[in-house]
Formats: structure tokens, C-alpha cells, sequence
């Protein structure tokens, strides 16, 4: 939130100085265009509700899945999100403000799950302790024959929550860190103990940056696809998939324009909250509050950061691990080999559209970033729509569209890389909108005052130093492409295997060793993009 | 503590000690104290007192050990050594140490560390836990007014301009009626026609608040001008404490001497009735104290820019030549470099314009005594 605020800074800078309006036109005008193409694909979810009968509607509306559908749905995600919030507000504060022992390890401990991709997580939760899993073969011996499923609801919660907790952990963790110390002092010399000064001082003020990732937990809930088609647990997004694989396109249709609604309501909640957010607090001071001494609280505190790293990373990575070095029955089976064009056509999606991305985001971008009006954010606004839009919403409007406009692109490449650039564009909007934001305008003109022509002082001052977040936004392109699940397995063309459709297709044929190999391949990725994200943090 | 009602005066003269109870007591003590972080040491067996309703100054070079001294005593940091008694109750030494809500300490942090989540009444407020709900509302309308501020009850932080916000941290940290209330850098975030008129105006409501104060600061001149007493600190130590007039006019140290004001230092030997100097020989009555025992021996006299004059003359009678012209405005200081090879300055009005290279006779003006120090 520190560099927020300087964007913010440097946002109202951009504005207020002056700059002649026409070549902002054609922006504009380039940038509207490329938005609704990306937009245009989810009209057709409402057009599609809109074709059938109102009476029809509002049979499968009311009807009794549906509502129990919903009502699934609405637990897993406030299931998830409060689960979230108990494990990543504590988390920040014993990184960000005590005494913790080793606290760089725990905190990047804490973060690493993101590099997890819930689907991954799902099937090791599964393999451990679902039955015929790792714990059963070890309590079997015991004579403990039955133990709980893993299956259903708390299981779905259970692995979204260590998956998506990071959300919480790092928004909160960095509204403590922007957050001014003295505020704390102050506190306490208005005879507070610390705990009273956490309670009425710093609370209120980290409690934006709390909603903040748990509204981001909240949509991942909703979207994701994987973790509950594992968990086998009906909500929006399986029973959508279903629906189509049955070929109910009007009962799908209508279950995702529900979700999709959803899903809007919980973006724009967000959006609220981030514009109220801007400038609300001023804190100018910078000295960090003294630590929290945790004293006896030191052993509980590293036991439960042990607890969660345990679960999150070493449960998972361990059970792929074994999948890799055991070979039996169940683990590697016949019929299913790996083979090499899979990866390559994973390699070639994603970097056709981390180019395609590049290459969209950055007029959006920089109209963003420099644009004068309100209606110059509109593009880039547009663009996130996209990111709220679940996967599986995205696939069935896509299928759809391609089987009645263009039955050419239909079960083709181009198609699915449309996909990932409607879902991952903001991305790359993100890092690119930010980099040229870090660009002080006033580095231009200081150029021109040098003796340079406008474009010259573009060239040498500007794109230097935007060429790393553009690179950036590729990157997190690329590596978000690799691991998308629910969208490549509806719009690939027949036969057409990557990554993640082989890990997908021999989990569901229980063959779990083969996974192993894939599956670590997309955490080390996922590891990379969050190494990507991390650096351009530091450096901003 | 208990404390008078306070008076509503408007006038702009009320620099009295209206609500000291007892202006003799000492409220606040260091003794000893230390602080060292690992190797570092930030301050070094300070001794200090403050009486009731005074307001002393830290004034020193940053690192001087002013701020650490300052948060020892609100209870952010703990001394290493020493201790610490406010109103004759030990707050801190080598084995105890009260915590900072445990004090009856009130600061004013250098960027006033408003809470930016509550109003102006709500922050005033904040400090007073223990009071009944009206009784607080009674109190916060009181300081509103004893800041000026009344009409801002209701606004944000961070509506309020800079002064605002510093008049609001005041009434915040005055509120729970601290027996000792501490201001770091209380003006270092104004700018510099804001701070003059601040200075003025957070003097006034100390004074009529009686509360005892202790502000920090690495501005001379701000010290000098609010300060009933001034501490001078270098090197995590005391180097003079006194009243500003006297601190200013016989500093103890050189390194006083040059803290405060533009000060040179003129060599001069000493004789039994004279002293010999780059500008001529001056009556030994001109220094200050007694000088016998450094008879025949070289000493370094301070002379400030307003002790003395430059006037242009050829140059078989100068003194020496102009180096260095600032224009500040309403005056003019030089720099003369004597022929003696001591360099000096002289403050002129803005109308006297000498130009670099111009042979000079500079005369001693001063009309009081003069400090010196011993040649090292």
C-alpha cells in the first residue's frame, strides 16, 4: 500500500501537468476496441438466459438443485474466506510485528501456498487422506478401518483455505508494514497498553487491507473450478461443467449467469472499497511500531506457523514426491504415458498469450496511467472484468460462441488463446499500468529540457524503464497460462494435451504417479511467476 | 498533580505561569542515565531536572542523544543505566521499568502521529479512558478552545492543515493532564513563516495549560525563543544547560559556541592588561572571567558577526580583505581573512556593499564581555 499511495502520487501529477489531447484519442480509441472484444464473450451468457422461456426461467431458477447449489456455494466461500482470515491475519501480525524467531522464513513460508495451484493441492489432500490414501495405509495396520472423508464441504474448505489464505496474509501484511508506528506510541502514551492500542488503533487501519485479500479469497472461492470437481462437492462451477458435458447448454447458461453475478457483486464490493481506500488514511510517519515481545507466547506462536507451513507445503510437495519415487499398482499405470509435445503445446499456449497480452495491455495501460479524463480508466476497468469471469463461465461462452458464429475456430488453438488473454490480460494490464506510473512524468520533460524530441525522450527515458514491468506482465502471463484448468479442458481441440489436461485426465483415472511429474513442473512455475511478483515489489 | 482552573485569557501577553502549582518543584529527574544500543552509545550518564511548569529544550547536532532522551522518558526506550523518577516516583532504573501507558507522559510526535481513522474530538478524546462520557465531551470542547480550534470537532485529520494538526496532537497528548509533556521536533514539519508563528502560539498554550515540558529540537534559534531553560546535548551528553541569554552568551565550550549563532574565533595572546589580536590590542577587561593564569599565554576569543564592524580602507591600514559576501536579506555578512590569518565575520546592513577582494579595517564593536577559550 506504500507504493500505492506513491502511485497515487504520481497519478495525480500525471494528470495535473499538461499534455495535448490527440494522440490520447487514438488511444482511447484503440483501447475501447480491444475491451469489448474481450468483453464481448460474456454477453452471450445473458443473451443465452435471455433465449429461454420465461417460464422455463424461472422453473430452473427455483428449481431445487439450484437452490442447493447456491446455498453450497455460499458456504464454501464464507467457509473459505473466514478460515482465511483466521490463518493470514495472525500470520501477518506475528511476521510483521513480534519477535517471531526466523521471521523471513515464515513469512515467505506463509506466502508460498499461492505457488500451489489449488487443483495440485486437491489431489495430494485426496491422496493423503482420502480413502486408500497415505493415512489409511498407515492407521490399517492399527485396525482403524474407517476414517472421515475428506470429501464434501470441509474438504473443499479445508484445501481452498490453505491454498488462498496467502491472499489474506500478504494484503494484511502489508496495510501492517505501510501502517505508521508512531500512531502506536502515540497510543500508548495516551495510556493504552498494547493490546488496547492494537485493538482501537491499529485494527481500524489494517482493516481495509483484511477485506481487501479476503475479497480476493472470496472470487477464488467462487471461480475455482478444481478443489471442489475433487472434492466432489456441487457448486456453480461443477455443476456448469457437468451441465456441459451433458450438453444442457440452457441449464449451464443459467447457472453461470448466476455466478457470474456473483462474482460482479464481489468485484465491485472490492472496487468500492479500494477507491474509499485512496488517500483516506494519511499517515506520514514511517518509524515501524517496536516489536511485539511474544515471550511464553514464542512456542505456540512458531507451532502453529509450523503447523500451516506443514499442511501447506510440505504435505503436498512430500505426496507428489512419493507419487514420484513409488511405483505400484495405482501409481503408474498403463496406457497413459507422458509425452513430450504435451509440454511443448503447453509452452506454446502460454506464450502466445503472454505476447498477445503484452501487446493489448500496453495501450490500455498507458491511457490508464497518463490518461486525463475518468472515461480513460474505462479500458482498463473493462479488462478486469475478465479476471472476475470463473473459467468455466468463460469456456461455456466461448464454446458456445465458436459453434454458432465461427465454427472454423471452433475446438481450435486460436480460440483457447483467446481465453487466457480475456482471463489473464489484467495481469499484464497490472504490472505494465504500474511500471509506467513508476515513470515520473517530469522525466520527460526534464529529457526535453536536454535537448530531446518527445519521441526521443520516450525512447531513451521511458521505455527503459517500463521494458522490466512489461517483461513482467509476460511472465505472469505465461506461468498463470500454464496452470489454467477449467477453460483448456472445455476449449482444446480433441486429442490436444498439455500439462494440465494429462494431469487432470490420470487423476481421474486414479493413476496418480503420473501426475507427479507434470504437477511439480507447474509448482516450480507457479514458485517463478511469485518470484516474479515478488521482485517487482522490492523494486517498487 | 492537581492543577488550577485553567484561565480563559486572550491576551496576547499571558506568558505567566498562570496555573503552577508550585513553580520550585522538581517534577521531572534524570540521574545518570545511559543508553547504549550494543556498541553504540546514544547517550552517556545524563543528569537533569525540570522543574513544574518549565519548558527546557534539547537542542543539539542529529545523533546528539536529544531524541533517544526523549523516549526514555515517555517509556519507548529503556535506558541501559541510570534512572528516572517523575513527580519523586522512580519510572525507570537498572532493575524497574513502568511502561509508557503507565507513565502520565505525554508526547508530541514530530509528524504528530494523528490517528487518521478518527475526527479531531475523537483523537482529543482518545487518551481519556477513565472519564464518564460528558465529563469527556466537557474536556475535549475545553482544549478545543484552548487550541482555537473549536470549529473543527467533527473534521479529519487529514482536512486539518499543518498547524491545525499540530495544535489537535497538542490538545491529544494535554488532555489526560500529563505531569510531563514531551515535543519532538515539535515544528520541523512546518514550513518557515508557519513555525515562527507556531512557536509563539504552542508557548502560550503550554503556558496556559502550566503543564511541564520538555521539547527537543536541532533549530537554535526555535530553542532559544521557546525555551525557559536550554539544553545543549553533544555526544549523547549534556554540554550546558542554562537560561538561552546566558547559554548563548557565555557558552562554556567551543563547541557551544559554534552551535549557537555564526561564531569566529579571533587568537589572541593575553599580557597582564591587554590582549594582542589580528584587529589590535583590546583592554584584558573585554573577556569575560578571570584570565590571570593564562598570562603570555594564547587564547581564542568568540566573536559573533554583530561584534563587528568592516570598513573599507587602502591597504597599507587594512586589517585584512573581504572573501566571501552572504546576502541574507536584511544584511550582509562577511568573511574577512585578517592578516593575522584568523578568518572572521562581519554583519552589515543590506546597504553596505562590499565587493570580494576589498581591503578592509575591522573594528570590535561588542558591548559586552567577551568569551574565550584556551588554544588547544
Amino acid at each position: 500500500m506504500g507504493t500505492k499511495d506513491r502511485y497515487e502520487r504520481l497519478r495525480e501529477q500525471a494528470t495535473t501537468s499538461e499534455r495535448d489531447s490527440s494522440p490520447h484519442t487514438l488511444l482511447a480509441v484503440v483501447s475501447l476496441a480491444i475491451s469489448l472484444l474481450l468483453l464481448a464473450p460474456l454477453v452471450w451468457i445473458f443473451l443465452r438466459a435471455g433465449e429461454i422461456e420465461f417460464a422455463r426461467a424461472v422453473e430452473l431458477l427455483t428449481s431445487d438443485t439450484t437452490v442447493s447449489v447456491t446455498l453450497n456455494t455460499l458456504a464454501l466461500v464464507t467457509g473459505v474466506t473466514f478460515a482465511s482470515i483466521l490463518i493470514g491475519v495472525p500470520l501477518a501480525i506475528l511476521t510483521a510485528q513480534t519477535d517471531l524467531p526466523f521471521k523471513r522464513f515464515w513469512t515467505i513460508t506463509s506466502a508460498l501456498p499461492l505457488v500451489v495451484p489449488s487443483y495440485i493441492g486437491a489431489f495430494a489432500f485426496v491422496s493423503a487422506f482420502g480413502p486408500r490414501g497415505v493415512l489409511a495405509d498407515l492407521l490399517s495396520p492399527l485396525g482403524i478401518e474407517q476414517i472421515p472423508t475428506i470429501y464434501g464441504l470441509h474438504g473443499a474448505i479445508l484445501v481452498l483455505t490453505l491454498f488462498t489464505y496467502p491472499y489474506v496474509f500478504l494484503t494484511t501484511r502489508a496495510s501492517l508494514l505501510s501502517f505508521d508506528g508512531t500512531v502506536v506510541e502515540a497510543a500508548r502514551t495516551l495510556n493504552h497498553t498494547r493490546w488496547e492500542a492494537f485493538r482501537r488503533v491499529t485494527l481500524p487501519q489494517i482493516a481495509p487491507g483484511i477485506a481487501a485479500g479476503a475479497l480476493l479469497v472470496a472470487l477464488y472461492a467462487l471461480s475455482d473450478f478444481g478443489t471442489p470437481a475433487i472434492m466432489q462437492y456441487d457448486v456453480f462451477t461443477r455443476m456448469i461443467y457437468n451441465e456441459f458435458g451433458a450438453r444442457r447448454l440452457d441449464y449451464a447458461s443459467v447457472l453461470s449467469m448466476l455466478l457470474l453475478v456473483m462474482a460482479l457483486g464481489i468485484l465491485a464490493v472490492e472496487s468500492r472499497l479500494s477507491a474509499g481506500r485512496d488517500g483516506a488514511y494519511v499517515s506520514s510517519g514511517s518509524r515501524r511500531p517496536g516489536l511485539i515481545r511474544l515471550g511464553y507466547w514464542k512456542g505456540p506462536a512458531l507451532l502453529f506457523c509450523g503447523a500451516i507451513a506443514s499442511l501447506c507445503l510440505v504435505l503436498p510437495i512430500g505426496i507428489l514426491l512419493q507419487w514420484l519415487l513409488r511405483s505400484g499398482t495405482g501409481y503408474s499405470g498403463g496406457g497413459f504415458a507422458f509425452e513430450a509435445s504435451y509440454a511443448w503445446n503447453s509452452v506454446g499456449l502460454a506464450a502466445a498469450a503472454a505476447a498477445i497480452c503484452v501487446v493489448a495491455a500496453l495501450p490500455i495501460a498507458y491511457l490508464a496511467a497518463r490518461g486525463t479524463s475518468g472515461i480513460s480508466s474505462l479500458p482498463e476497468r473493462a479488462t478486469y472484468v475478465g479476471y472476475a469471469v470463473p473459467g468455466v463461465v468463460l469456456g461455456l461462452a466461448l464454446v458456445y460462441l465458436g459453434l454458432r458464429y465461427v465454427p472454423f475456430l471452433y475446438q481450435s488453438v486460436i480460440l483457447l488463446v483467446f481465453a487466457y488473454v480475456i482471463r489473464f490480460l489484467p495481469q499484464a494490464v497490472g504490472t505494465t499500468e504500474s511500471s509506467i506510473l513508476q515513470v515520473d512524468p517530469q522525466y520527460i520533460e526534464a529529457a526535453r529540457s536536454l535537448g530531446y524530441h518527445p519521441l526521443s525522450a520516450f525512447r531513451k527515458v521511458v521505455l527503459p524503464l517500463v521494458a522490466p514491468g512489461i517483461a513482467a506482465g509476460a511472465a505472469l502471463v505465461f506461468l498463470t497460462t500454464m496452470k489454467e484448468l477449467p477453460a483448456t479442458l472445455m476449449l482444446r481441440p480433441t486429442g490436444f494435451e498439455t500439462f494440465v489436461t494429462y494431469i487432470w485426465l490420470v487423476q481421474g483415472a486414479g493413476y496418480y504417479g503420473q501426475a507427479a511429474v507434470p504437477a511439480l513442473v507447474l509448482v516450480g512455475l507457479s514458485g517463478l511467476s511469485m518470484l516474479v511478483i515478488l521482485r517487482r515489489e522490492d523494486t517498487s | 498533580m492537581s492543577r488550577q482552573t485553567r484561565t480563559q485569557q486572550t491576551s496576547d501577553f499571558d506568558d505567566v505561569d498562570a496555573a503552577v502549582a508550585n513553580p520550585n518543584r522538581t517534577v521531572l529527574e534524570l540521574d545518570d542515565v545511559s543508553k547504549d544500543y550494543g556498541h553504540e552509545v546514544a547517550v552517556e550518564n545524563l543528569s537533569l531536572d525540570v522543574k513544574d511548569g518549565e519548558l527546557l529544550t534539547l537542542l543539539g547536532p542529529s545523533g546528539c542523544g536529544k531524541t533517544t532522551t526523549l523516549r526514555m522518558i515517555a517509556g519507548l526506550e529503556r535506558p541501559s543505566d541510570g534512572q528516572i523518577s517523575i513527580a519523586d516516583e522512580v519510572i525507570a532504573d537498572g532493575t524497574s521499568f513502568r511502561k509508557p501507558e503507565e507513565r502520565n507522559v505525554g508526547i508530541v510526535f514530530q509528524d504528530y502521529a494523528l490517528f487518521p481513522h478518527l475526527t479531531v474530538a475523537e483523537n482529543i478524546a482518545f487518551g481519556l479512558t477513565e472519564m464518564a462520557e460528558d465529563a469527556v465531551g466537557e474536556r475535549v470542547d475545553e482544549l478545543l478552545e484552548l487550541v482555537d480550534l473549536s470549529d473543527h470537532h467533527d473534521k479529519m485529520p487529514s482536512q486539518l492543515s499543518g498547524g491545525q494538526q499540530q495544535r489537535v496532537a497538542l490538545a491529544r497528548s494535554l488532555a489526560p493532564e500529563p505531569d510531563v509533556l514531551l515535543l519532538d521536533e515539535p515544528f520541523s514539519n512546518l514550513d518557515v513563516r508557519l513555525r515562527v508563528e507556531m512557536r509563539e502560539e504552542v508557548r502560550k498554550i503550554l503556558k496556559r495549560a502550566g503543564v511541564t515540558a520538555i521539547s527537543v529540537t536541532h533549530d537554535q534559534e526555535e530553542a532559544l525563543s521557546i525555551s525557559d531553560r536550554v539544553a545543549i546535548m553533544n555526544d549523547g551528553t549534556i554540554a550546558q544547560i542554562g537560561d538561552p541569554a546566558e547559554v548563548f552568551e557565555n557558552p562554556e565550550s567551543r563547541f557551544v559556541a559554534s552551535f549557537l549563532g555564526q561564531a569566529s574565533f579571533l587568537s589572541a595572546r593575553v599580557t597582564s592588561d591587554v590582549i594582542e589580536t589580528g584587529l589590535g590590542s583590546f583592554d584584558v577587561e573585554l573577556l569575560n572571567g578571570p584570565v590571570e593564569a593564562y598570562n603570555g599565554a594564547m587564547v581564542d576569543v568568540l566573536v559573533r558577526p554583530d561584534d563587528l564592524q568592516a570598513m573599507p580602507t587602502n591597504e597599507s591600514k587594512a586589517d585584512g580583505y573581504v572573501v566571501h559576501r552572504q546576502y541574507n536579506g536584511p544584511s550582509f555578512v562577511y568573511r574577512v581573512e585578517l592578516h593575522s590569518g584568523d578568518v572572521v565575520h562581519c554583519m552589515h546592513n543590506h546597504v553596505e556593499t562590499f565587493e570580494p577582494g576589498q581591503p578592509v579595517e575591522v573594528d570590535l564593536v561588542a558591548d559586552h564581555d567577551l568569551a574565550w577559550y584556551p588554544t588547544e
